[in-house]
């Protein structure tokens, strides 16, 4: 690997090869470690830290045919100030839109820290030509995108045509430039720990900056088991390229209580370096709410319903 | 980018009372000790007195024999279906009161928490369950019907499992008819007495179980009892030599698991990620006081480096602390006597040439800690690779091929267990029919189930605990 070296560049293809032929996992010890890793008993200060956290790693999402410039602002509003009641609640990491909306969601973040992101290359499916996706991609970063959530070809990945898959992540990647790029490898397609640890490689080699669970489109999201195969992913990259990727886990994160077994995972495997919204992000829609929900029982030992937190 | 420590998260050691001072079960009665004379027992992870235990002498055991020979007047007849009955009641007795057990462990051998109430307790209740099954069926385990009782069993228990290795003993012994008088070790009495009270709410007939405290003095009256028909023990291979020869020459049954240097051998086709977890689990579990532990590491040369930064980086993780915080993975070691023996082999280790990793955690303050620890650079006749450490210190040893692997593993005085790791089901095979080791491993470690049988080869013992072949530890079978 001596011919790459910087962030979100691509790695020869002989060498992709090399790692991917080495993707082995024991799919039963690797769900023991991930089941022993669920039994943490988190209280106390370090449960309100981990809310904290979460919170300022969420991209606030909302991808819908109904969404309207009046729901895009709602959003925002709320991702900027999650409860205007409790300023030291942060604001969240992103929102994420479809391209569509992305000059809206821009206009609104304003001066805010929140980033706007876009899902393209034909979010969800990916079923169009390269060109397509190329321009879908080209829109949202025109329109102010600072984030692109691109999905990968399953169609080749599971035709066995790697090189493909590979392919299309570079000429996307060569679209954002310094744009932030997310690769949603889709993992409720992928089904195998193998092929989710192929795609992750390949993604990761292609020059992603971060490498996502799912669109959240699927009944089959994000699961701690395929979180666990990525972050092994990222970390061996890591070791042969000196490169620090990020990993988003989305779809299916409903409640607090598991979004911090997300987070004991990425603290024990991969350390604090990834503690941070730079490298760990969590995609959602309802997870703020139980969030906030969580945080005001712990301050004030009140369980409050949903009308005591604005809409978003 | 946050350094995010948990905080503490203690289990309340409230569930459960601690008397002052403790005396024997015998006779189905709770009895000062005749010698009068106590021991201390003490946590070791805060070295604080818990309690005092009774210092049995001979006459404490001769009454606890003689009880356990009364008691086998009535045990022998009842119905095979009434003691059946009877261990079904204690394994859910067990169940119902097993975070109390869980606690009092914790507090008395210093393994955390999460061990006692997820790994002990459970496997504690279903070795119970499993025998429980067994009683009424014996004349379908084995294709004889002239399976008989030895009698009166004696049987000496070791301080890592100390309610696991109690009902390891008890339950297949009352299982098959015999009656028990067992002495738990030295320094973890406690949940053994706290059986006692489960035997008597269970109304088990007196003399069935007596439970005598001591020390080794107290073990060798029982062994060399005249009226006691069997012994089982687990504990060291020293021990257990001695046992053997006090029993030569004398018509008494005599089961023995003794000491182990497991190898774990990782081929390189092995998924390496599962084999760090693997190994971690191997060594570390119960800080690595475990007889089968998987102590050697066997690495194929062409795995190493990058094997051993994955592992020191997975070690790194390891909590160390009191066992009564649900979230730490090392509690104490058992007692100041094994914290300076594995210093002492660490040390030699060291002065042999070995190379040195140790994580970088905290240690309390007061109490028996010991940091979990890998040597690498090792050869095969340095002593850390031939004694067993019984301790959280793991020694790595390399290979090149396959045929290599097999003879390091098997070049030890010991054969209790082996692990394999690679994701080749035929060099699975291959490697485990050559493996001198009681059980083997592949792609896991340590796993255990009340039906199969657990036992060594050569110095690791003779005789199987668990299944259908620990009833014949207890069973005298003619056909």
């Amino acid at each position: 690997m001596e011919n790459i070296k910087t962030h979100g560049t691509s790695i020869e293809w002989s060498n992709v090869l090399e790692m991917v032929h080495e993707s082995r996992i024991d799919s039963v010890g690797l769900n023991e470690r991930v089941n022993s890793l669920a039994t943490r008993s988190i209280k106390k200060d370090s449960k309100l830290e981990a809310l904290n956290m979460i919170v300022s790693m969420c991209d606030l999402t909302t991808l819908e045919g109904e969404d309207t410039e009046g729901k895009i602002s709602q959003m925002v509003a709320k991702a900027i100030k999650p409860n205007p009641l409790d300023s030291s609640v942060p604001s969240v990491a992103a929102v994420c839109v479809y391209p569509s909306l992305v000059d809206i969601a821009k206009k609104k973040v304003q001066h805010s820290n929140v980033k706007v992101a876009a899902v393209s290359s034909y979010f969800p499916s990916g079923q169009v030509p390269m060109e397509s996706k190329l321009l879908d991609t080209k829109y949202a970063i025109d329109s102010g995108a600072d984030e692109i959530d691109i999905v990968i070809n399953r169609k080749a990945f599971l035709e066995g045509d790697y090189r493909k898959v590979y392919d299309e992540i570079v000429a996307l990647k060569e679209v954002c430039q310094d744009v932030h790029l997310k690769t949603i490898l889709e993992v409720g397609d992928l089904k195998t720990y193998e092929n989710i640890r192929k795609a992750s490689l390949i993604s990761l080699a292609a020059g992603s900056d971060f490498i996502k669970t799912s669109t959240g489109k699927l009944s089959v999201g994000s699961s701690r088991q395929a979180c666990y195969v990525m972050l092994k992913s990222v970390l061996d990259f890591e070791s042969k390229t000196g490169i620090k990727a990020g990993i988003k886990v989305a779809g299916g994160i409903r409640d607090a209580k598991d979004a911090i077994r997300y987070l004991v995972m990425i603290n024990e495997e991969m350390g604090s370096d990834w503690l941070s919204p730079e490298l760990f992000r969590f995609g959602a829609s309802s997870l703020l709410d139980d969030v906030l929900k969580q945080i005001k029982k712990l301050k004030t030992g009140a369980y409050q319903a949903g009308y005591y937190f604005p809409r978003g | 980018m946050i350094d995010w420590q948990y905080s503490e998260s203690i289990e309340s050691p409230d569930i459960v009372s601690i008397k002052k001072k403790y005396t024997n079960y015998i006779g189905g009665k709770f009895v000062e000790p005749k010698s009068k004379k106590y021991i201390n027992t003490i946590s070791p992870s805060t070295e604080e007195l818990l309690s005092k235990v009774p210092l049995s002498n001979e006459k404490d055991i001769n009454s606890a024999v003689k009880s356990a020979k009364e008691g086998l007047e009535v045990w022998s007849k009842l119905t095979p279906n009434q003691r059946s009955r009877y261990l079904f009641k204690i394994a859910r007795l067990i169940q119902e009161r097993s975070r109390e057990f869980a606690v009092l462990e914790s507090l008395d051998g210093g393994k955390p928490i999460k061990e006692s109430r997820d790994f002990d307790l459970p496997q504690v209740a279903a070795n119970f369950f499993y025998f429980a099954g067994w009683a009424d069926k014996l004349d379908l385990s084995w294709a004889t019907k002239s399976l008989k009782p030895y009698g009166v069993v004696g049987q000496i228990i070791p301080w890592n499992f100390p309610l696991l290795m109690l009902a390891w003993k008890i339950a297949p012994a009352l299982a098959t008819g015999n009656t028990v008088v067992l002495k738990p070790a030295e320094t973890t009495p406690l949940t053994a007495l706290l059986f006692a009270e489960i035997c008597e709410q269970a109304g088990l007939p007196p003399g069935v179980v007596n439970i005598v405290t001591g020390d080794g003095s107290t073990g060798s009256l029982i062994v060399n009892h005249k009226d006691i028909n069997k012994i089982a023990f687990t504990g060291s291979t020293q021990v257990g030599k001695l046992i053997q020869k006090s029993l030569a020459g004398r018509d008494v049954g005599l089961t023995l698991e003794l000491g182990g240097k497991a190898a774990n051998i990782v081929y390189e086709d092995a998924a390496i990620d599962q084999a760090v977890e693997g190994v971690v689990n191997g060594i570390f579990f119960n800080q690595g006081h475990v007889c089968c532990a998987g102590s050697r590491l066997l690495l194929q040369e062409s795995i190493h480096d990058e094997f051993v930064k994955k592992l020191e980086k997975r070690m790194q993780s390891l909590r160390v602390g009191n066992p009564l915080d649900k979230n730490t993975d090392i509690g104490a070691i058992n007692s100041k006597e094994q914290l300076d023996k594995i210093t002492g082999l660490v040390n030699e280790g060291v002065e042999d040439g070995g190379e040195l990793f140790q994580t970088e955690c905290e240690l309390p303050g007061n109490g028996f800690w010991f940091r979990p620890t890998l040597f690498t650079n090792v050869q095969p006749s340095y002593s850390i690779a031939r004694e067993e450490i019984f301790g959280p210190v793991l020694t790595t040893l390399t290979f090149r091929t396959p045929e290599e692997a097999v003879e390091i593993a098997n070049n030890t005085e010991y054969g209790l267990s082996a692990g394999v790791w690679t994701e080749k089901g035929s060099k699975i095979l291959w490697t485990a029919d050559r493996l001198e080791a009681g059980v083997v491993w592949a792609n896991t470690f340590n796993k255990f189930d009340p039906s199969s049988p657990f036992g060594g080869y050569k110095e690791s013992g003779f005789g199987r605990e668990g299944g259908r072949h620990g009833l014949l530890s207890y069973l005298k079978a003619s056909s």
